[in-house]
């Protein structure tokens, strides 16, 4: 409060701008927040069950892989890209982790399969794009249909199972009483909000996003940054694509459909702007939440998977619409 | 008794975040006259004309139209009611006719609902002739040249029957034979009592067309004369609030070691064997026209460009430079030419868009440490008097002046030997341009070597004290402060030697004696 009033004194004219801005800034950091608290508070008017431990543990645990991959995503959107990718990638990790999770091959052979997949996806990925060969739409839509085929290929279009009891863990096991895809969530998304909010590259990030043009003009390596960026995507979604792949105990070709736009969904309704610039860890984690909260809600409903469909889709329209608003009164 | 005035604006403000683009502000327009508007970029004017054609409403002030107060509220209001403006930036839909054009959402239509050529035709060629152009209405827009597109324009704002007409740069694209026809078209508005704001910048064709003249600087309103009584000294006085020269210091003449020398650079199709020095504590300008070049030698340097050709030393070795990093780490900063375009972060706040180049020195083991980024940002905010109600503001939201000084600060932070900028104040107010004239000053004072590239010639003349002048693509000639006059540098700048104006001169001299 000390802090407002000494800025309101230095700017005497200002004050007025100053606490609109403010409020303005409370609507646009807390809304989709505000958002997240109202559906739940429906949900729970409307099916009591809703909030239960269980169901909120579980919301969380099946939102975890679309999560995942749209902590990876965001910062992507944020540097004005896209990757359609992930859902393919995510197929491709699941064979190729399901074959190396097969028998007597220790853990870290497994997750270090997931790694490198995802890394070298991203790398190719964020190469042709920095390189100004592609449109990061094309491109990640070249790769999207290449990565399935890949999977679908390496996997004879079967599914691979009898997956150790060890890897089973990653996505099936608890710690404390908390799932262990959750975890992987969470950290993911503090490491990510650290990179962010708290790292050169972070700041970076942001700055391509804003004007790629002053980005190099101040001296930023954008080519540099742009492959890292989508390295990291490829990353996360090699991890979403292990997690999800133990958690259902086989590797599927055919797992991970539509992923990308899901997890770009998410990304989009947490306020992250397909404009570049504007964007932030947090939101997106709400945004899951929220795709996760109404899914599971219709579900407890009784509503159709169908009308689901149409709801979220509504909510993205309504999502993007706001953000198109946002920009425009700029 | 009957209303003089078509337009009377009364006490109106108009803020936007940060900035307070009108203060209580005025303005007068009589019927069957001319008004015109003057004032440097950033006084408000267009603010003013957006609150007239009901784009923007005003946050105070009162709007009277024709004797009746009335509050608009969208554009098709204020031309309902009679109010239609020409834009500097023209928007005709080029696969369209002139008459489609003309009549564009208000075609008329026979019973079936279809449009009536003829009558369209018909339409367009009345119109066309009450105000004297011979342009045939079936041409397409794109077959037009950008004076007829003009006349086109001034003919569509005419067609709603407008009692006042506001032209925003009319002539800025039209030829002089053009010109006596527009004023042909303003001399006929005028005798059908239609009231007409002028906006210009050329005080040739305000005398010549104005009957009142209205000032405006820094969102205020200064002043309302009639034309005659208004002459052009005192007019610019008001325009600009002091005398030109007030605005730059003393000059000094010792300059220390050489930081930069370019040698024999080239870039072809841009600029051929171009050879100069900047000293420390020097300013250097680049005068020339448009397109002369000047411009592209600063980015070859920078490494946004690749030379062809051509050695760059930067104190006293030999550099290669291929990116504006290794230009950062060589001790150069660059402010470019369009701030908006390849200078800001639009979306980011005013802290994060100073950071960028300096960000190395605030890692600590991988983290920024956000502390001496507040407390380096808050400096230089405060030396620079940047006006933000916090760091964290869009600079999207800041005035023109105000982004400039953010993306002076950005390289600041980083301290450069070396600065380069390009067209430093263009579209600032003329309040924020002496304030930046005093840090280029300041800066130079510090031992900085800076060049400046520039069109505006008193800025050249007032800032360097040596100035080299490009003429397409080859360096024409170097003045110092001492011999540099506008006449001499746009002799330069058109292609023409100094030895060739030496010769004019003996001539003229023996003609003379």
């Amino acid at each position: 409060m000390s802090a407002n009033i000494e800025n309101i004194k230095q700017n005497p004219l200002n004050d007025k701008q100053l606490l609109k801005g403010r409020s303005k800034n409370v609507m646009q950091k807390y809304g989709i927040l505000l958002v997240l608290l109202f559906l739940c508070v429906l949900m729970w008017i409307l099916t009591p069950h809703f909030l239960t431990v269980t169901n909120l543990v579980n919301i969380v645990r099946q939102m975890s892989t679309i999560g995942i991959i749209a902590i990876g995503v965001t910062p992507i959107i944020i540097t004005k890209g896209i990757d359609l990718s992930s859902g393919s990638l995510v197929a491709l990790v699941s064979v190729i982790v399901a074959s190396f999770a097969q028998g007597n091959y220790p853990l870290l052979i497994p997750i270090l399969m997931a790694v490198v997949v995802g890394v070298a996806v991203g790398l190719i990925n964020g190469t042709i794009i920095a390189k100004g060969l592609l449109a990061p739409f094309i491109a990640t839509l070249g790769m999207m249909t290449a990565a399935r085929g890949a999977a679908m290929l390496y996997s004879d279009g079967r599914p691979i199972g009898g997956l150790s009891e060890s890897f089973k863990f990653i996505g099936q096991g608890t710690i404390l009483g908390i799932p262990v895809p959750v975890i992987i969530f969470a950290l993911v998304g503090v490491a990510t909000w650290i990179i962010l909010n708290k790292t050169k590259i972070g700041k970076y990030i942001y700055a391509i996003g804003g004007n790629e043009h002053a980005a190099v003009t101040a001296g930023i390596n954008v080519k540099k940054v742009l492959i890292l960026v989508y390295a990291y995507a490829g990353l996360l979604a090699g991890l979403a694509g292990m997690t999800l792949t133990s958690r259902i105990a086989s590797g599927q070709p055919q797992s991970g459909l539509m992923f990308e736009l899901d997890a770009i969904a998410a990304t989009v309704i947490g306020g992250t702007s397909l404009f570049g610039g504007i964007g932030t860890i947090g939101g997106t984690i709400i945004g899951a939440l929220i795709i996760g909260v109404v899914n599971n809600g219709l579900d407890l409903m009784g509503v159709s998977s169908y009308w689901q469909q149409i709801v979220k889709g509504a909510i993205i329209v309504a999502a993007v619409y706001v953000d198109s608003r946002k920009n425009r009164t700029k | 008794m009957e209303n003089n005035y078509i337009l009377e604006m009364e006490n109106i403000t108009k803020e936007f975040p940060g900035v307070k683009a009108l203060d209580n502000v005025q303005l007068k327009v009589r019927k069957g006259t001319v008004h015109a508007l003057m004032g440097e970029n950033g006084a408000g004017k267009s603010t003013l004309m957006k609150i007239i054609i009901g784009m923007y409403t005003p946050d105070k002030g009162r709007m009277i139209f024709d004797g009746t107060e009335i509050k608009l509220t969208n554009i098709h209001d204020g031309l309902d009611r009679g109010i239609s403006m020409i834009h500097q930036e023209l928007s005709p839909i080029p696969e369209m006719t002139v008459a489609e054009n003309i009549f564009l959402g208000r075609e008329p239509t026979t019973f079936g609902g279809f449009i009536d050529r003829k009558k369209l035709t018909s339409m367009t060629l009345d119109l066309l002739k009450s105000i004297g152009i011979n342009i045939d209405p079936n041409l397409k827009m794109k077959e037009l040249s950008i004076a007829n597109t003009q006349m086109i324009e001034i003919a569509k704002a005419i067609s709603f029957n407008s009692k006042l007409v506001i032209m925003d740069e009319p002539t800025s694209a039209i030829t002089e034979k053009e010109v006596a026809q527009l004023f042909r078209v303003i001399k006929s508005l005028k005798e059908k009592n239609v009231g007409i704001i002028y906006i210009t910048h050329k005080m040739s064709e305000l005398y010549e067309i104005a009957d009142d003249i209205s000032v405006f600087r820094d969102g205020k309103y200064i002043g309302t004369e009639r034309a005659e009584k208004l002459n052009k000294e005192d007019l610019i006085k008001m325009m600009v609030g002091r005398e030109l020269t007030q605005l730059f210091h003393k000059p000094k003449s010792k300059f220390g070691d050489v930081v930069l020398s370019v040698q024999n650079l080239s870039a072809n199709g841009h600029f051929q064997d171009v050879s100069f020095e900047v000293r420390k504590g020097e300013i250097l300008g680049f005068a020339g026209l448009m397109g002369s070049g000047r411009t592209e030698i600063l980015e070859a340097i920078f490494g946004l460009r690749n030379p062809d050709q051509g050695e760059i030393h930067i104190h006293g070795k030999r550099v290669n430079i291929k990116s504006p990093q290794d230009a950062v780490k060589n001790h150069l900063g660059f402010l470019t030419e369009d701030r908006k375009l390849s200078g800001l972060f639009l979306p980011l706040g005013v802290g994060d868009n100073m950071i960028t180049v300096h960000i190395d020195n605030y890692v600590t083991k991988g983290f920024l440490n956000k502390n001496r980024i507040k407390s380096d940002c808050l400096k230089k905010k405060e030396q620079l008097l940047i006006k933000t109600p916090s760091l964290e503001q869009a600079v999207a939201n800041l005035s023109g002046g105000n982004q400039q000084k953010v993306l002076l600060a950005r390289w600041l932070l980083k301290n450069p030997d070396i600065l380069f900028l390009d067209e430093p104040t263009r579209g600032i107010d003329v309040g924020a341009k002496s304030e930046f004239y005093d840090l280029i000053f300041d800066l130079a004072n510090q031992g900085k070597a800076i060049i400046v590239v520039s069109s505006e010639m008193v800025e050249i003349l007032g800032l360097c004290d040596r100035i080299a002048v490009m003429h397409e693509g080859h360096l024409a000639g170097e003045l110092t402060r001492k011999e540099a006059t506008q006449e001499l540098i746009m002799h330069l700048a058109t292609g023409h030697s100094l030895d060739e104006l030496d010769n004019k001169l003996e001539v003229m001299e023996s003609i003379l004696t």
